[in-house]
């Protein structure tokens, strides 16, 4: 963990993790399971009228329906059986079915998969392509609302102590090359960037594209900020790149295209940063739809009562309860932290420290803003102490000197005036 | 039951930088040892028995609101006993205990407590019960009445009066370097000059108060007193005096950056702070009462509502209002 330094009157300075450092070892494979679970985002009825069953064969790269009703689709990681299908809710109640396979060793490859991703046909192939590890919203950039301008090739990552993406550009550059011909056929041609810390540029610019670069320090790799200091563009509160003509991939994402057009199969590995009890980091090659376990088991670090497993990093990951829970498409890392080593949040109020202020990137009022989510305002928190402007870096809970867990009520603000939202739209329409 | 493991689970973020409010206060206490220290040096044990009195009693008032108001205990946070300190530090050394007994009580109830506690004071606690011990008992809180017996080797004057009452020249038996090393009467913690300035440094550069408030205080207090003196030198002293004199250098560190009480954003801090040391120099120089740092910075709590309202638009909120 970083702490505060000894002298420290500024913001808190947090470095990315440089991909040279000396622990970060090999790339290291995780065997397959034997059992695999798929998660689908699909509305909660479709489970009444799904079109398959247990007990159902199922083929790598097989793509399937959820069920007739519904366009929610998934693309199997593996070969085997489906052993179960359940409701699930995910990060902010969004509705997820989860599909249990149990996995036989060796993969049977479905041939529509090759025949889908050549085709370039929009709809199809974002069928198939819209699960491959690191790109999992493809399907937002091959149908965008908005026409797409430019795209994004991230070659960051998003949190600390993570080196997924940049393995990525510094491993594969060359696949970046042809990933991003791809990407742009499929897209309608849009300008393409790729955007790497500063000390990846040599690598970068194998991929034959414009590459920008940024400084290593934290949260410069977010989306907004991306736009801001590279495109010097400024995302209006409460919107997303897109809506400006700017879509966004991994450089991951952007690899897993080009192997599965090149091999006309489906990529199925995903490269996760492991960060463990220690925080050392160990970058895995696992199959999506691994329970974590399974990872964990392979790299020996134990799990215990009252320790914390978190899926992402130290700053923006989620918090799970089990680990039971598969790596998904857009896993980056996983962190697993002892008991202790975590900071439980206080009691107090916000004590005016200011902090907060000093270290939010966008200039939120933080110090007023969690005054009024503290006491459900979230309208007037939107309207007077710009909620909506947040991005989500959690830098303000990270120095927050009462320990108030304010980025946590900033995304309950933000989820609740969604609903609102929501039921307004529901009343008037 | 399955023998599942439970895994403690939150909202991001899972790191967190180590700061806590005890360790602001404790660290804010650190800083004032050196100037309280050589208040018990030049007053003895009627210095040390004010400012432990003023502590415990600051810390029993704060326990006893806890009780009263069935809230968790916060005395462990040392918020309360930064206040008592404090106030032992504005106070002479001859203070009755009783005084300091009211004075805790007025800045732990009246001036915290009673407005939710810490964070929602909208006034400088310790200044609260400072203000109004010098409104009721103006005697207690004139220096050169309260230390009448004392005899330290140097002139036993309130600086601050002897200009308000014999003008400049009675001041030039002052010299800036004596005044810097404490050779003047005054409370127990605010008159060693480089004591509180080592204390106020430390301060600033751990980050523990924030520096624009504190430096555009002294500046304000510096530049007035300048215009002032350059206006009629035979008038108004110059301003290596009044920054060295008085509640200033205790109230640049440690009193106008009392967190709640004081904005955080950039420019509101700066004017925040200009404006206190403008208005206590403009009390000392016009006004009736013989240190103005009490009353400009209480001024300025009361505006610092509004003076933080002036601050930078959140990105992407501009091209909404463009
Ligand atoms: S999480 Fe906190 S620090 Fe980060 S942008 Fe949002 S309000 Fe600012
Ligand atoms: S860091 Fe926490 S205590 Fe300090 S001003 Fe911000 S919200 Fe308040």
């Amino acid at each position: 963990m970083i702490k505060r330094p000894f002298f420290g009157c500024g913001k808190p300075k947090l470095a990315y993790a440089g991909i040279d450092g000396p622990e970060q070892g090999d790339i290291k494979d995780i065997p397959v399971s034997e059992r695999a679970v798929l998660f689908v985002e699909a509305p909660p009825s479709a489970i009444n009228d799904l079109s398959f069953q247990a007990g159902d064969k199922i083929k790598t790269g097989q793509n399937l329906r959820v069920s007739p009703f519904s366009k929610a689709a998934f693309t199997s990681t593996v070969t085997g059986a489906i052993s179960n299908v359940a409701k699930k809710k995910g990060y902010l109640g969004k509705p997820l079915l989860s599909v249990s396979i149990d996995v036989t060793e060796t993969d049977e490859f479905d041939e529509d998969f090759a025949r889908a991703v050549q085709t370039e046909e929009p709809e199809e192939t974002g069928r198939y392509l819209s699960e491959l590890p690191g790109a999992a919203d493809l399907n937002a950039l091959i149908h965008p609302k908005t026409p797409l301008e430019t795209i994004v090739v991230n070659g960051m990552d998003k949190d600390l102590l993570v080196t997924t993406q940049q393995m990525i550009v510094k491993s594969k550059a060359d696949d970046l090359k042809e990933g991003i011909e791809y990407l742009k056929k499929i897209t309608g041609n849009p300008k393409v960037v790729l955007v790497v810390p500063n000390y990846l540029s040599t690598e970068a610019s194998k991929s034959g594209v414009e590459v920008l670069t940024v400084a290593p320090s934290y949260p410069n790799s977010l989306p907004e900020m991306i736009m801001k200091d590279v495109l010097k563009k400024v995302v209006p509160a409460g919107m997303d790149s897109m809506s400006l003509g700017v879509g966004f991939i991994s450089a991951e994402g952007v690899a897993s295209l080009k192997s599965a057009v090149t091999e006309g199969k489906p990529p199925v590995a995903k490269m996760v940063t492991v960060i463990g009890k220690d925080e050392k980091t160990q970058v895995v090659r696992v199959r999506v739809g691994t329970p974590i376990h399974s990872v964990l088991e392979a790299l020996q670090i134990p799990m215990e009562q009252g320790d914390r497993l978190v899926m992402g990093g130290p700053m923006t990951g989620r918090s799970i309860y089990t680990e039971e829970m598969p790596i998904l498409p857009d896993t980056d890392a996983i962190m697993v932290q002892g008991r202790d080593r975590i900071v439980l949040n206080g009691n107090d109020p916000c004590i005016n420290c200011g902090e907060c202020i000093r270290a939010c990137p966008v200039r939120i009022p933080v110090n007023m803003l969690v005054r009024l989510l503290e006491n459900s305002q979230y309208e007037n928190a939107a309207r007077e102490y710009d909620l909506l402007s947040c991005i989500e870096c959690g830098l303000c809970s990270y120095v927050c000197e009462a320990k108030i867990p304010v980025f946590h009520y900033i995304m309950l603000g933000k989820y609740e005036l969604s609903l609102m939202e929501r039921a307004e739209e529901s009343a008037n329409g | 039951m399955d023998n599942r493991k439970l895994f403690v689970s939150s909202h991001a973020p899972y790191w967190h930088n180590g700061s806590s409010i005890a360790s602001k206060s404790y660290n804010i206490m650190l800083a004032a040892i050196p100037a309280v220290l050589m208040g018990i040096y030049q007053y003895g044990a009627p210095a040390l028995g004010v400012i432990t009195f003023s502590i415990s009693c600051a810390m029993i008032w704060e326990l006893v609101m806890n009780l009263i108001m069935k809230r968790p205990i916060s005395i462990g946070d040392g918020n309360a006993a930064v206040i008592g300190l404090m106030i032992g530090m504005l106070l002479p050394a001859a203070t009755p205990w009783w005084v300091v007994l009211i004075g805790t009580f007025l800045a732990i109830v009246v001036g915290k407590q009673i407005f939710g506690g810490i964070g929602c004071n909208p006034l400088n606690p310790a200044l609260v019960a400072i203000a109004m011990l010098f409104l009721s008992w103006k005697g207690i809180m004139d220096f050169n009445e309260a230390l009448l017996n004392y005899e330290l080797g140097f002139p036993m004057v309130y600086p601050l009066s002897t200009l308000k009452y014999f003008g400049v020249e009675a001041i030039s038996e002052f010299s800036a370097g004596a005044l810097l090393m404490g050779a003047q009467i005054g409370g127990i913690g605010s008159t060693f000059g480089l004591g509180l300035i080592i204390g106020g440094i430390y301060l600033i550069l751990r980050g523990f108060i924030r520096w624009e408030i504190a430096l555009s205080f002294l500046a304000g207090v510096f530049i007035t007193a300048l215009i002032f003196n350059a206006a009629n030198p035979d008038v108004y002293a110059g301003p290596f005096f009044h920054l060295l004199t008085g509640y200033t250098l205790i109230g640049a560190f440690f009193l106008s950056t009392e967190d709640s009480s004081s904005p955080v954003n950039f420019i509101p801090m700066l004017i925040y702070g200009a404006l206190a040391g403008f208005l206590t120099v403009l009390i000392r120089n016009i006004g009736a009462m013989v240190d103005g740092v009490v009353f400009a910075i209480l001024m300025l709590n009361l505006a610092n509502p509004l003076l933080d309202k002036i601050r930078p638009k959140a990105l992407g909120k501009e091209m909404e209002n463009a």
